[in-house]
């Protein structure tokens, strides 16, 4: 059964060229059996796979064929299934599939049906290369082509030219942080002379101690390449204008998972990591920083996706804290569990969107309780899960994480405090939400009702929500990946606080946007309020900085330097091409006269030379 | 060969005149017919040369070039008249400078 590994990204890459080759020309039921059914076909093999996997215990090792061959170095196409690769595996196939089912409707009316699922399958393809890449390198194939394939399918409206704006941002951040991985990758292959993983773990324990520089500056450049990819501070400024894309793709792309790629990488060569304590602190500082700036930024926004896309932010810092203070297994859980939960919060709005003519503004919904029932009860499902409220999924895998962050010595409270506060953010904003949407007064009536290839995937990953907490059952093939976490527990005291925080944060929400008993109307319109309340809306003006720093430096630069001698050079050889091209154009009278006259002197000239005249 | 024979000078001579005759005419003249008649005229003053040096070595290769000659001529002029009568059809006049569509 584990000799079947490779057919997994092979259906969806089959799929997808399948798709491109015949350029929109299937029947769309055609598309859409084979869009979603090879990734089903994935799901189907993974979990055989993983079965044959659990059996054995061992991880499994695939050779393919050798990539290329230069001097000793020889990277394979090679396949590596352990505990984190399969967790990867089911995450990536398995919600994946049930968004590829709920897009077969969501796209329905779009007449480039086919290339989305084109590009989705090319994407689940990436994705599924990159977690079960046994080198650095293959990884890194997987790795640019989920980025490539973000691009197309943020940009898949290209006709509006501000999605080809957000596409091209999303490529070009994201750019700066794969350039820092390359650079950490060059440095491990020069250090430590391999890039497959676990020799080069091998290699990295025996060569480098704890604290050495070097590890230090090669975990900080990976992180680099995660922060980029995952959209964490100071990257994360592309993912706010990625909602630009079709919903689906931000739920299966932007939220569960090819944003989780920078903590797979992280939790993949965590035996580097945990040579270089400084690179950890960062790792988690950048984690909780990220966390809250997030948080705080989806409090104010209107716009139902970016409130997501904050929440996705906040909530992947939440995963680097983890892996920051050395919690592997919390770290990947959250994964887990976000991937169930925010693909269901997002495939939600993507029905709400879906169902009010395309509407994104909150304020403009209200009372759609009633009238969407399967949406409400799967936004109420993935906000109580985001918001952590207890025997949720989020609950176990946030509070694992706080948990574990308040064990670290010195640093353990304050993060422990500051992840806290995060929580109570994401409380009040998840149910902000759903009050503002779903409760209230009724302003726009729903045109359609969700179908069923929408509302079975809802109702599913409702389910996962809900239950995939439970017995911590992801966590099991983990065991063996990563080192034991510590089994002490902390007082009940601090357990309790943080059960207590997200339903104190429900509190504040309901009070505020539901009852009306808390007004805050006169906090906000105050003078620092307002400007709270602007700087926070905009991002933390992130993007107004980078604009200052980069893009207008840049522009100015570009302004600057258009005369430049090599500009010149070139200029000036189309300048004589033109010339020369109008002067003989005159030359073409159309006059037969002319042509047999200049003929005649031709032959003049040619026989004066042969004669030796000349 | 009995009598007077012509030298051969004379003959290139004539042959010469002929040509440039002709090649005047083609560079000059704007009617497509005189243009043909131009064309007519260079190809028999090099049928003329021919001929006077198939004698001048006593060879029938110069004949033989002339019998070529005209019937490149007749060809010539089969082609040109059908030519000449569709440029008379589409610009309602002989006159070659009209017919520059092709001017760049």
């Amino acid at each position: 059964m584990l000799k079947l590994l490779p057919l997994i990204p092979l259906f969806p890459l089959i799929s997808s060229v399948l798709l491109m080759v015949t350029v929109g020309k299937m029947p769309k039921r055609l598309v859409a059996i084979l869009g979603a059914g090879s990734v089903g076909l994935s799901a189907v093999t993974t979990l055989l796979v993983g079965l044959a996997f659990m059996e054995s215990g061992q991880p499994h090792h695939q050779v393919l064929w050798t990539w290329m061959q230069v001097g000793a170095f020889s990277p394979d196409i090679a396949f590596y299934l352990d505990g984190l690769t399969l967790v990867m595996m089911s995450v990536i196939t398995g919600v994946g599939f049930l968004i590829h089912l709920f897009s077969t409707e969501f796209m329905e009316e779009d007449a480039s049906y086919s290339r989305y699922f084109a590009y989705l399958n090319m994407f689940v393809f990436a994705m599924l290369v990159l977690v079960m890449a046994d080198n650095l390198l293959l990884l890194y194939l997987g790795w640019e082509g989920v980025g490539v394939c973000s691009y197309l399918l943020v940009g898949f409206w290209y006709q509006n030219p501000d999605n080809g704006l957000a596409a091209r941002k999303a490529f070009v951040v994201t750019r700066v942080g794969d350039t820092a991985m390359a650079l950490g990758l060059f440095l491990l292959f020069t250090e430590l002379g391999t890039l497959d993983i676990q020799p080069m773990a091998a290699a990295a324990n025996s060569q480098w101690q704890v604290g050495d520089t070097l590890p230090v500056l090669a975990c900080l450049l990976l992180l680099g390449g995660a922060v980029g990819k995952s959209a964490q501070l100071p990257l994360h400024t592309w993912l706010p204008d990625a909602m630009a894309g079709p919903t689906p793709v931000s739920a299966l792309i932007h939220a569960a998972t090819m944003v989780t790629a920078g903590v797979y990488l992280i939790a993949r060569t965590h035996e580097l990591f945990l040579l270089a304590p400084p690179a950890m602190l960062a790792v988690a500082l950048v984690g909780l920083i990220t966390s809250l700036m997030a948080a705080s930024t989806a409090l104010v926004q209107h716009d139902i996706k970016r409130i997501l896309a904050y929440s996705t932010i906040s909530q992947i810092g939440y995963m680097f804290l983890a892996l920051g203070v050395g919690a592997w297994t919390a770290g990947i859980f959250h994964l887990v569990t976000h991937a169930f939960f925010k693909a269901l919060l997002f495939l939600a709005a993507g029905a709400v969107i879906h169902c009010l003519h395309h509407e994104h503004n909150i304020f403009k919904m209200g009372g759609l309780r009633t009238r969407l029932p399967v949406v409400f009860w799967s936004f109420l499902i993935g906000s109580a899960a985001l918001a952590a409220l207890p025997l949720t999924s989020g609950f176990f895998s946030k509070d694992m994480i706080l948990l574990q962050a308040y064990e670290l010595p010195t640093f353990g409270p304050w993060l422990w405090a500051g992840g806290l506060l995060g929580a109570l953010l994401t409380a009040i904003y998840s149910f902000r939400l759903v009050f503002v949407v779903f409760f209230g007064k009724t302003q726009m009536e729903p045109d359609k009702q969700p179908g069923s290839r929408m509302a079975v995937p809802l109702s599913l990953l409702c389910v996962l929500s809900l239950v995939g907490g439970f017995f911590a059952l992801p966590l099991v093939p983990l065991e063996s990946v990563f080192p034991v976490a510590s089994d002490h527990h902390p007082s009940h005291l601090i357990e309790g606080i943080s059960i207590a925080i997200p339903l104190i944060g429900l509190a504040i929400a309901y009070f505020i946007y539901l009852s009306g008993q808390l007004n805050i109307d006169g906090l906000v319109n105050s003078a620092p309020g307002q400007m709270l309340k602007k700087f926070w809306f905009s991002g933390w003006a992130m993007d107004w900085l980078y604009d200052r720093l980069w893009v207008r430096p840049y522009k100015g630069l570009a302004y600057i330097l258009r005369g430049e001698w090599v500009d010149v050079i070139y200029n000036s050889i189309v300048k004589v091409c033109q010339q020369l091209f109008v002067g003989l154009s005159h030359t073409q009278t159309g006059r037969l006269r002319w042509y047999a006259t200049s003929m005649v002197f031709g032959v003049i000239v040619v026989l004066a030379l042969l004669l030796g005249v000349i | 060969m009995d009598g007077v024979s012509i030298p051969l000078d004379h003959v290139l001579l004539l042959a010469s005149l002929l040509f440039i005759c002709g090649l005047l005419g083609l560079m000059m003249r704007r009617n497509v017919i005189f243009i043909l008649i131009s064309l007519e005229v260079m190809l028999n003053a090099s049928a003329v040369a021919f001929v006077a040096a198939g004698a001048r070595w006593g060879q029938a290769d110069g004949q033989v070039i002339f019998m070529l000659i005209l019937a490149v001529a007749a060809a010539e002029v089969a082609v040109g008249l059908g030519l000449v009568i569709q440029i008379q059809r589409r610009f309602k006049s002989l006159d070659m400078d009209d017919a520059d569509r092709l001017r760049g």
